[in-house]
């Protein structure tokens, strides 16, 4: 255990002082990450993190692969998911009204949270109110946007999470790095250092001779977390679903952990973002078929969960739900960008990007990493004021595989390109290199007299360079090797073909299009 | 009516083999090609980057430059995904109606092997190319274009190739575009997955329908000195036992007869070695 156990460590005490683990104080990003590329190149030099994720993402991305197929109609269901969600979108405003309405009817208490703030004085002042100093959590997303176990923890309330991955987060002192499997990044044997090191100083210790088998693994955190659930007077979840209609709250897991946290406490809290809706009972089916399939590789949830307000004598006897904005109604009100509103956090996406799979979530430094939260965090946090924000829409090479399985349709590389822009015209007057290339080349471009003009030149050191490099790619063509910088971001790794001497339209002209 | 070759700018000035290979190909096709002189470059690079008032100039130029042709041909998925997808943006955005309307006017804009299959209706082009190939189906063309099969099909016609399966053929080779510089690092490590997938196929030629994919992807194999070549698809499908620029009819069979009477006709360009166009 010895070597594995100081490997491991290194790396995490690394990358623990790349990335401070706290949401930053707007929600939505980490404090301390810097921007994409930087991290990503540290993430890069992870042999065990790619592989980790490369086994990971893989195996997930077949399993989806697998039952998509299976549904004749899936192209259906995906525009049908679209559509549902974008009505939605356009009359938020009645269907949040309605929604309010019926919790308010079956019992519970309605909170609207305009920011992170707000939300977590809520959640603050309601488990204050009950006298406690601990409450469970199933895996929430919206709660992780708004750093809600940091503000607990500031007013002395301790925030237990139930959801096995999000565990081995909570107990490594690490960050999450995928929407849906938080401890991705970690692999069997990590887990069990984590389970011996940290469970102990928790709560109920794991057994010594704990072993790295997935079953021992998953039965220790059961009998670590037991203890917790019987004991807890207040649970905090978040919804998958929320159904304006009827007043009714779902939650989809696979463990069993959401199902005790939403049952047994006295007390219960919801943080729902406010595009968590659908108008009816009925949308459901939509939803419930596709959530599954893309994002665990299943054909059903093996728990959903459902509640409107109280039941008396029947699980919670008191429900609050905080109806969160964060940043929401600013999204809705970018019209290209508004499409991200129907994520569904299937993390699909995440698990298809040939970006995420080599650099890892904690290279976003983003609650939601990976193609849509390189979109939807921008967007949450407003571009142009933080380098590490605008880095994120340029951290996709747009080859369109998240839209391909998204399954509610969103077009990310039409929204990153959309982000992108908004980052250009934020920094507009601001002198860089890459403005400056970019308006040269617009200029250059401009006509084909200085387009010819510019590719003469470059015939002209392609004379000189075929004189003087040696190196021939295969095919006889001669290559530059490594180039000092700027072009060393390409030529450090790659060879380039040294330009011909005669461009195509120089040829064109000279030969009336091989005419003569 | 002529259609008319968006060459890109990138094989303009990196790879004028590919522009001339397609010339070439359409003619030994029957189709009258032109090359509009006034042509510089779709403004992809720009509107992916984010600059999109920067695209404007070359967006109207390109409108300008291929009007009254019948369609327009593109060797690149990606520029061909441009002109299709993004020059509505570009116009949209700056809020000109007059130029909104030149885009949708504009010819329509097809990437070759769309061109050559559902245009022309030609699956055999009657190129000969004796060598083991494997065929990386560039992002824009598999998933902004969806051309589906059509290069493969293309590629299967063509005598003596030996079509070697590429292992995750459709997951990204890392260039796009800019992000090759910005995110060098993230880039190079999805460049050399794809270098080595490719070396796993033991093919001498990878063959795609971009150049700048093939430009990472090659200078990456260049650098680790594995010998494989790379070669855009119009190359390939260019080939013959001799250069020919003679019509000739795109039948099963046909090219050897027609490589033949070329000899004897007297080729205006010297006949050269299969495979040697480049
Ligand atoms: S963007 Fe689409 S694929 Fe990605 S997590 Fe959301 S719903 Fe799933």
């Amino acid at each position: 255990m010895s070597e594995l156990a100081s490997e491991s460590s290194t790396r995490r005490s690394a990358r623990s002082a790349e990335v401070a683990p706290r949401a930053a104080a707007g929600g939505a990003t980490f404090l301390g990450t810097p921007a994409f590329p930087i991290a990503a190149k540290a993430a890069l030099a992870d042999a065990q993190l790619r592989r980790n994720l490369a086994h990971a993402t893989g195996t997930i991305r077949g399993k989806r692969a697998a039952v998509v197929a299976e549904v004749a109609n899936w192209e259906e269901l995906r525009l049908a998911g679209a559509a549902l969600k974008d009505r939605t979108l356009r009359h938020l405003d009645t269907y949040l009204t309605q929604l309010e309405t019926a919790l308010t009817k079956a019992g519970a208490t309605v909170h609207w949270a305009r920011d992170a703030a707000e939300a977590n004085r809520i959640v603050v002042d309601i488990a204050r109110g009950h006298g406690t100093d601990e409450v469970v959590k199933v895996k929430s997303m919206a709660t992780v946007e708004i750093g809600l176990n940091e503000a607990l923890a500031d007013a002395g309330i301790t925030a237990w999470e139930t959801d096995l991955a999000e565990l081995i987060v909570q107990l490594g002192h690490d960050l999450p790095s995928h929407i849906l499997v938080p401890a991705i990044h970690r692999n069997r044997s990590e887990v069990r250092e984590i389970f011996l090191r940290e469970m102990g100083r928790a709560g109920r210790p794991a057994p010594p001779d704990l072993t790295d088998n997935p079953a021992d693994l998953a039965a220790a955190a059961r009998e670590h977390l037991r203890e917790k659930f019987l004991r807890a007077k207040v649970a905090v979840s978040g919804a998958n679903f929320a159904v304006a209609e009827t007043g009714t709250l779902a939650v989809v897991e696979s463990e069993g952990n959401g199902r005790m946290c939403l049952t047994l406490p006295e007390v219960l809290i919801s943080v729902v973002g406010i595009e968590k809706l659908v108008p009816t009972w009925a949308d459901l089916d939509v939803f419930l078929q596709l959530l599954p399939r893309s994002s665990t590789g299943e054909r059903m949830n093996p728990y959903t969960s459902m509640w409107s307000g109280v039941t008396p004598g029947d699980g919670p006897q008191e429900v609050h739900v905080v109806l969160l904005d964060n940043g929401r109604t600013d999204v809705l009100a970018d019209e290209v960008g508004r499409q991200a509103l129907r994520c569904i956090r299937c993390s699909a996406c995440l698990n298809v990007c040939p970006v995420y799979e080599r650099t890892g979530g904690h290279s976003y430094g983003s609650v939601y990493p990976g193609p849509i939260g390189a979109i939807l965090t921008p967007m949450l946090r407003g571009v142009g004021h933080d380098e590490q924000v605008d880095s994120l829409p340029y951290a996709s090479s747009l080859c369109g595989a998240c839209f391909e399985v998204c399954p509610v349709r969103i077009d990310i590389p039409e929204v990153l390109v959309h982000l992108r822009s908004q980052v250009v015209d934020a920094h507009r007057g601001r002198p860089s290199l890459q403005g400056a290339a970019m308006k040269a080349a617009s200029w250059m471009f401009g006509t084909s007299a200085r387009t010819a003009a510019a590719e003469k030149l470059s015939g002209l050191g392609s004379r000189v360079l075929d004189r003087t490099v040696r190196r021939r790619a295969p095919g006889g063509r001669r290559a530059l090797g490594s180039l000092p910088w700027p072009v060393s971001a390409w030529s450090d790794a790659r060879d380039t073909p040294v330009p011909p001497p005669e461009s195509f339209r120089a040829w064109w002209s000279r030969t009336d299009g091989g005419r003569r | 009516m002529t259609v008319g070759l968006l060459v890109t700018c990138i094989n303009d000035a990196l790879f004028p083999d590919t522009g001339r290979a397609v010339v070439t190909l359409l003619r030994r096709l029957g189709v009258d090609v032109d090359f509009p002189a006034a042509q510089t470059c779709c403004g992809q690079p720009m509107v992916n980057t984010g600059y999109l008032d920067e695209a404007v100039p070359l967006l109207r130029n390109h409108l300008e430059a291929f009007a009254g042709y019948e369609a327009v041909v593109v060797p690149s998925g990606s520029c061909a995904g441009s002109v299709r997808h993004q020059h509505r943006l570009v116009a949209q955005r700056c809020g000109d109606p007059g130029l909104v309307r030149a885009v949708e006017q504009a010819p329509p804009a097809y990437e070759l092997t769309e061109y050559l299959v559902d245009v022309l209706g030609v699956v055999d082009v009657g190129a000969y190319f004796p060598h083991r190939v494997t065929y990386h189906p560039t992002c824009h063309s598999l998933r902004m274009l969806r051309v589906g099969d059509r290069p493969r099909r293309l590629l299967e016609a063509v005598r003596g190739l030996r079509l070697v399966e590429l292992p995750a053929a459709d997951e990204c080779c890392g260039f796009g575009g800019t992000f090759a510089v910005k995110n060098a690092d993230t880039s190079v490590a999805m460049g050399s997955d794809k270098a080595r997938h490719v070396r796993e196929t033991q093919a001498e030629v990878l063959v795609a329908g971009d150049n700048s994919c093939l430009m990472h992807i090659g200078g990456i194999l260049s650098r680790e000195r594995s010998g494989v070549r790379v070669m855009h698809l119009a190359e390939v499908l260019a080939s013959t036992e001799a250069v020919i620029d003679e019509p000739a009819q795109p039948t099963a069979g046909s090219a050897a007869a027609s490589a033949e009477a070329s000899r004897t006709d007297g080729p205006p360009r010297a006949p050269r070695p299969a495979g040697a166009i480049r």
